[in-house]
């Protein structure tokens, strides 16, 4: 494999030793991990084909830790990675041979449960799923619902802006969270909006969220409870053909109706799933749609209605209601399952997340199935079809010379494609590593360095998580540069770079 | 008066801040200048009018997505999306009444630029919370471009919801693209009478809590329901608002009613008397036409708001009122005064800011927004700096040097 990280600065290598010995005397005991053995689970985030050992890791339980860390690291020329669970799927979190790899997961308190005002504080270390575990029995949840939800971090899905399968109703990551409490490499301290609405200045919340690790650390999280609906209903239906069920989800839209969400598998994921949790889906169909509907029960009858209406006008060969709350969870056990599900029919898999607008789908995935034949290589796909993010899943395997680099070219095939047709790059995974080389593809030169201006405004030595997202270190010097011969400086307090 | 400079499309546009970079010329960016009354009052030696570039350059109704160049009217806007049963779901306030301009002015950048949000912030978000895509010029005269016309997209940073709100003062936006939805069939909006500012946020609080999905939670006191219109009786009042298809909103009602019975008995108003409430509050049109009079948006913990006003009325002879479930107050000072040390002390111990959206130059020339602590404040400038190095974009309107 050839990715190219930031090469190790040797200065630091030399001193590791020091390093170890000055980190313990910030967190002490048992957090800061350095044998090799120990550091071994921390090698790799959920891009399993990329490793590489840490430079040494680091648990810290207080902001006050995390801000001598990163203070000591910033006056001491070390890069950090910040960590949360390390489920990023495009390599977010993958360490550096000689940065600190930042832990989160002690961060894993929940602080303060305010229902009266509808928001948590918690540490970023909680759990996705422990945010909604702590406060369901008052009947909230929190909305965002990545399959992963049981082991990735609130601060984690900052760091991606992480969605689920309930995002086209609910939003993402950005717009559940009200406040953060971070840490800047320079070891300062910022709070970042709170218990109430929107920025009293620019909108910095909104830049953190999907940041991925390249700004600041964070450190507190205040998210936005919801209260769960009344009932939520879910219906399967069957399509002879993609082009009729990506016609059905316009149609669904069109007709003023937004469902908590509605997901599309294709006939391999189907197969897949059914193989794997065997609920009864149908295997004779090349799409299916899973669309829940939720609210009171009243708004449910009358869309479900609606829905199966619009799906019976679109070709929909079969369809069928979830009657009971069991049978819900079990149309939805299938998608949830469908990466291992899909990951048992091949030794490994990549899976991509190009986002397209959704009237395009029939043309990708015609042109995704000849990319299969010329690469010789399978694709599955599962695709939040509400907000156009495909998840296609390429199987190969890695044991066989040349497989890994075929999957790679191929899905780097799958993500121009998406770009050439009015997409992006990536809808909720992070550029991380994986997709670091294509983002010229998408972006230009200017548009590139108005973004790295803002990391060199976060971080103007660029040791927070280097070389993710951006295919090229430029020294903040150079990019701030400018070519006018007139004009003052504005602002003298400024550091110049 | 600093003199006029009128471009209609985005070279042009690139050109005219390039050649303030090199002339050292300070820039005041606006479209028709329906929202030049907001923000700190800042010199300019040039006024850059972008109303020019206009036009929908996409709207695909079924992809829930709408791309226009930034001097469109916000009205034409929101004209095509009516039409297609489509809106805006956040609401943008016009300004036009509270700054004594006709109403249904503006442009879609200097909605953009200000982001401010109506009643439905509370249940759909914010401007930020649409945006999904920018082309825009820097403070450097250089065309970029971030986000895109999908919905879900983390390719490189979240630019379009980080420049929504920011004034003008980092980039001009020459195309924005945002997430559009559709028109809920119908509305109706439940009262009760006779809270005080406690119960009113208990009551707002149980309705918001509930699964009634409720999409406008205001809470007026005695005087201000006294003057308005819209208001039926003189007593305070709550007011929630639910919208949707019928037979859920129908269903919702009946929920909603049990939520409030401990609070009293609900009327309901339908639409169209719904509709004229929410835009009421929405617009601040209890305190238009009132001339200058300093008008402060503060934004706190729903719970806290309702006394907050309270607090405002009693200590500083604001009349005030809520939306947001109390998040939101709305106060109107006694005169030109804008008071920002007694208003920011009174907001102090609940968290929060607070923003003066009208004033006289004169009060605008200090703080207009949320002092930032002194880490904030030095990022908030290497922000500014990283778009806008020789301070030519709206200098001065967000923060001194911002
Ligand atoms: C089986 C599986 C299913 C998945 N399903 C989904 C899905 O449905 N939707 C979806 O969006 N994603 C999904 N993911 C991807 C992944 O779970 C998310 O990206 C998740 O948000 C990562 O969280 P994490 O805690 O594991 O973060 P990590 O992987 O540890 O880190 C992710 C990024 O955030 C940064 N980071 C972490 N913590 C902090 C912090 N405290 N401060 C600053 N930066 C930080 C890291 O540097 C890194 O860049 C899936 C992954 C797997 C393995």
């Amino acid at each position: 494999m050839g990715l190219r990280l930031p090469a190790a600065d040797e200065n630091v290598l030399a001193r590791r030793a020091d390093i170890i010995a000055d980190l313990s005397s910030i967190v002490p005991g048992e957090g800061v991990i350095f044998r090799e053995r120990e550091m071994k689970p921390y090698e790799s985030d959920g891009v399993t084909a990329y490793k590489q050992m840490p430079f040494v890791v680091v648990l810290p339980e207080t902001t006050a830790q995390v801000s001598r860390i990163l203070a000591y690291c910033h006056a001491n020329g070390i890069r950090v990675v910040p960590r949360g669970a390390g489920t990023s799927l495009s390599g977010g979190a993958l360490p550096l041979a000689d940065a600190v790899l930042l832990g989160m997961g002690k961060f894993n308190k929940v602080l303060d449960i305010d229902y009266a005002n509808r928001c948590a504080v918690v540490q970023p270390g909680v759990t996705n799923l422990g945010i909604t575990r702590a406060v369901e029995h008052e009947g909230f949840y929190y909305a965002p619902d990545p399959s992963s939800q049981i082991a990735c971090t609130i601060g984690g899905n900052i760091g991606e802006n992480s969605g689920g399968v309930h995002t086209l109703k609910y939003g993402l990551t950005t717009n559940n969270v009200l406040g953060l409490e971070m840490v800047l490499i320079t070891g300062e301290v910022i709070r970042l909006g709170g218990k109430h609405l929107d920025s009293g200045g620019l909108d910095l919340l909104a830049l953190m969220v999907g940041s991925e690790g390249l700004l600041g650390v964070v450190t507190e999280v205040t998210v936005r409870l919801l209260k769960k609906p009344d009932v939520a209903r879910a219906v399967l239906v069957g399509f002879p053909t993609s082009e009729d069920a990506g016609d059905c989800v316009a149609k669904i839209i069109a007709a003023g109706i937004i469902p908590a969400g509605i997901e599309m598998m294709d006939r391999d994921a189907i197969a897949a799933a059914e193989a794997f949790v065997k609920v009864g889906y149908p295997l004779d169909v090349e799409a299916l749609l899973i669309v829940e509907l939720d609210g009171p029960e009243a708004e449910c009858a009358h869309l479900l209605g609606e829905v199966s209406a619009i799906a019976a006008a679109c070709n929909s060969s079969t369809l069928r209601v979830s009657r009971t709350e069991e049978e819900r969870l079990g149309f939805w056990a299938g998608r949830k399952a469908a990466f291992p599900a899909v990951g048992r029919l091949s030794p490994d898999y990549l899976c991509m997340d190009g986002t397209i607008p959704r009237k395009q789908l029939p043309l990708v995935l015609t042109r995704m199935r000849e990319m299969s034949q010329q690469y010789g290589l399978r694709v599955a796909n599962v695709f939040h079809a509400g907000d156009g993010n495909l998840h296609p899943l390429i199987l190969y395997d890695a044991n066989k010379p040349g497989e890994l680099d075929a999957a790679e070219a191929f899905g780097s095939d799958i993500l121009r494609l998406c770009v050439e047709v009015g997409g992006v790059l990536t809808g909720e995974h992070g550029v991380g590593v994986e997709k670091r080389d294509l983002m010229p593809v998408m972006f230009n030169e200017v548009d590139l360095a108005h973004q790295q201006r803002l990391k060199c405004a976060f971080d103007d030595q660029g040791l927070l998580n280097p070389g993710k997202v951006f295919p090229t270190l430029h020294r903040c010097a150079e990019l701030g540069r400018m070519h006018v011969s007139g004009g003052q400086v504005p602002f003298p307090d400024l550091p110049r770079f | 008066m600093p003199e006029h400079f009128s471009i209609s499309d985005e070279a042009s546009l690139a050109a005219a801040v390039t050649e303030a970079v090199e002339q050292g010329l300070r820039l005041d960016v606006r479209g028709t200048g329906t929202r030049a009354g907001l923000g700190r009052a800042a010199q300019a030696d040039r006024t850059l009018d972008v109303s020019g570039l206009s036009g929908i350059s996409l709207y695909e109704p079924d992809e829930l997505v709408l791309s226009a160049r930034a001097g469109t009217p916000l009205a034409q806007i929101e004209a095509l999306l009516a039409d297609a049963s489509q809106m805006l779901a956040f609401e943008p306030m016009d300004t036009g009444p509270l700054f004594g301009l006709p109403a249904g002015g503006g442009t879609i950048g200097g909605m953009f630029a200000c982001n401010l949000a109506g009643p439905r912030r509370l249940s759909h978000g914010a401007v930020r919370d649409h945006a999904l895509g920018i082309r825009a010029v820097s403070g450097r005269g250089e065309v970029f471009k971030s986000g895109g016309r999908v919905m879900k997209n983390v390719t490189g940073y979240d630019l379009p919801r980080m420049l929504a709100g920011s004034l003008g003062t980092l980039a001009v936006m020459s195309e924005i693209t945002l997430k559009v939805l559709p028109l809920p069939p119908t509305e109706e909006t439940l009262l009760v009478f006779g809270l005080d500012p406690a119960a009113s946020a208990r009551a707002m609080s149980a309705a918001m809590g509930s699964a009634c999905e409720v999409s406008g939670a205001a809470s007026l006191p005695p005087d201000i329901a006294a003057a308005r219109p819209e208001v039926p009786g003189d007593r305070a009042i709550v007011a929630l608002r639910l919208e949707g298809f019928e037979p859920s909103v129908k269903a919702r009602r009946a929920m909603l009613i049990s939520v409030l019975a401990p609070f009293g008995a609900v009327e309901v108003l339908e639409p169209p008397a719904s509709r004229d409430f929410w835009r009421m509050v929405r617009d601040a049109l209890p305190f238009a036409g009132s001339g200058l009079d300093a008008v402060w948006r503060l934004s706190t913990r729903p719970t806290a708001g309702p006394a907050l006003a309270r607090t405002l009325t009693d200590t500083l002879g604001a009349k005030t009122y809520c939306d947001w479930a109390g998040g939101l107050v709305w106060a109107l000072m006694p005169g030109e005064a804008a008071q920002g040390e007694a208003v920011r002390a009174a907001l102090a111990p609940h968290g929060g800011h607070a923003t003066l959206i009208r004033a006289t130059a004169a009060q605008r020339a200090g703080d207009v927004f949320q002092p930032l602590e002194s880490s904030l404040a030095a990022l908030t400038r290497r922000v500014k700096a990283s778009f806008d190095p020789r301070g030519v974009l709206n200098p001065g309107r967000m923060y001194a040097e911002v």
